[in-house]
């Protein structure tokens, strides 16, 4: 059995897809923190099967969860102090998306215009849609995707 | 302050209200001569576009006010690699209202967020043309009586045209509006119109490939150019495009009050010959596209002209 050094202070992103805990890593720039990531792929999951676990010691704030939400809305965060786990934190589909992700159409003033964030709006929960804020372009959450 | 980036940036009351406006200023230009007095509209086109300008132009000029602007980006400061939000910070301090073309879409949205005086979209890419779907419901109010309670023909490239995307989107707000949907089956229209427009609104709608299919039913026919360029083989638009020609023959197809409107340029799409049937509506189209772009800058300068 792996063993990971229990975190005191920080936050634990829990049921994450098998293999995906890369891609969140680098959505959500935890390269650029300067704390302690523990990241662990394909751990025993009993409702998953296989899941993915990224801890991180750092407070919640650090983390952007616009983001992670937009990534997949239903991984569990947990929030640690002492050990211990105090908060489960659930995420929803923001309803904005600022820098985020980028959009992909050529056409769209956001390739062009200096110092513009990246703006999406969520136009459709049910089917995960997002619409570029000023070019309309369509894109689905990442859960979505698959 | 308020800006016009898309038509549906207003609600059904306000764009009848709108309309009642330009229909006010169609019957009574010398009442709204002077309303405008004293104001300047900045036309900013980054492409060319010699009907829409001069129709701003016209209107302001027609309001008592007047133009600054260019009309392509090779004269303007973009020229130098100016941002679009710099360009309209300079213009607000020059003029009290902007319309602004621009080939990137989402660009008069970008403008409006820090500009000091009223934005209006003047065409941005293939997204938006506010005005001209402004245009196309004063022309079939003023022609038809009514937004209500008809069959819409729409004919001839409906995948890439933003005018007809902009006008389903804004008729689907009447009740009782029927459309019927010509085109070839490459230029159908698209799947986020067809599901979150139409069936979304429960609007009926049928899709059909013939013209003279369609004729019989309209009570308002909008006609579009079918482009060669959107064709991966030129056999294929060689086959289409004369499916697409309305001439005095197709015509008589049509009901007798049948409206022919067109968002032009046309090229061959609707033949010279149909030019003197009364149904035809295109270049009344024009017209009324100026009384609605004054009433446009009235609204947005809030300026009221007294009885």
């Amino acid at each position: 059995m792996l063993n990971v050094g229990q975190l005191n202070e920080g936050v634990v992103l829990d049921h994450i897809p098998a293999g995906k805990a890369m891609d969140i890593y680098k959505r959500l720039k935890l390269d650029r923190l300067d704390c302690q990531v523990a990241m662990i792929m394909h751990a025993h999951s009993n409702k998953m099967g296989e899941k993915d676990i990224i801890k991180v010691e750092a407070p919640l704030k650090k983390l952007n969860l616009d983001a992670l939400g937009f990534i997949d809305h239903t991984i569990t965060v947990n929030i640690i102090k002492d050990g211990q786990i105090v908060e489960k934190q659930k995420l929803r589909l923001p309803k904005k998306l600022v820098n985020v992700i980028h959009c992909k159409n050529p056409r769209c003033i956001s390739t062009i215009e200096q110092g513009l964030d990246q703006v999406f709006y969520l136009a459709d929960e049910e089917h995960e849609i997002y619409r570029c804020r000023y070019c309309d372009e369509q894109y689905r959450s990442s859960k979505k995707k698959g | 302050m308020r800006h016009c980036m898309s038509p549906l940036d207003f609600s059904v009351e306000e764009i009848d209200q709108l309309l009642d406006l330009a229909t006010d200023i169609e019957h009574n230009p010398e009442k709204y001569s002077h309303a405008c007095e004293g104001k300047k509209i900045a036309t900013l086109f980054y492409e060319p576009s010699t009907r829409t300008r001069l129709s701003f132009e016209t209107a302001m000029l027609n309001l008592g006010g007047k133009v600054i602007g260019f009309s392509s980006a090779q004269s303007s400061s973009a020229a130098k690699g100016e941002s679009v939000s710099d360009t309209i910070r300079v213009i607000s301090c020059f003029a009290d209202i902007a319309a602004i073309r621009h080939p990137k879409e989402g660009a008069p949205y970008v403008a409006s967020l820090v500009s000091k005086i009223p934005v209006i979209n003047a065409g941005d890419g293939g997204h938006q043309h506010p005005t001209q779907t402004l245009t196309d419901l004063m022309t079939i109010r003023s022609i038809k009586g009514r937004l209500n309670n008809m069959t819409i023909g729409i004919c001839g490239d409906l995948k890439f045209g933003r005018t007809v995307h902009s006008l389903i989107s804004a008729l689907v707000r009447y009740t009782g509006i029927r459309f019927i949907l010509i085109s070839p089956e490459e230029l159908r229209i698209p799947d986020y119109v067809r599901e979150d427009v139409l069936e979304k609104n429960n609007v009926p709608f049928k899709e059909v490939i013939r013209l003279e299919d369609a004729l019989p039913d309209l009570d308002v026919l909008y006609m579009t150019r079918v482009q060669k360029e959107r064709f991966f083989n030129e056999d294929d638009y060689v086959r289409m495009k004369d499916f697409y020609i309305l001439d005095e023959n197709k015509l008589q197809l049509a009901k007798k009050d049948c409206a022919i409107l067109h968002p032009l340029p046309r090229v061959n799409e609707i033949s010279v010959d149909v030019d003197k049937d009364p149904r035809a509506c295109y270049f009344r189209q024009v017209q009324y596209g100026v009384y609605v772009r004054m009433a446009l800058i009235l609204t947005l300068l809030g300026v009221k002209v007294s009885c």
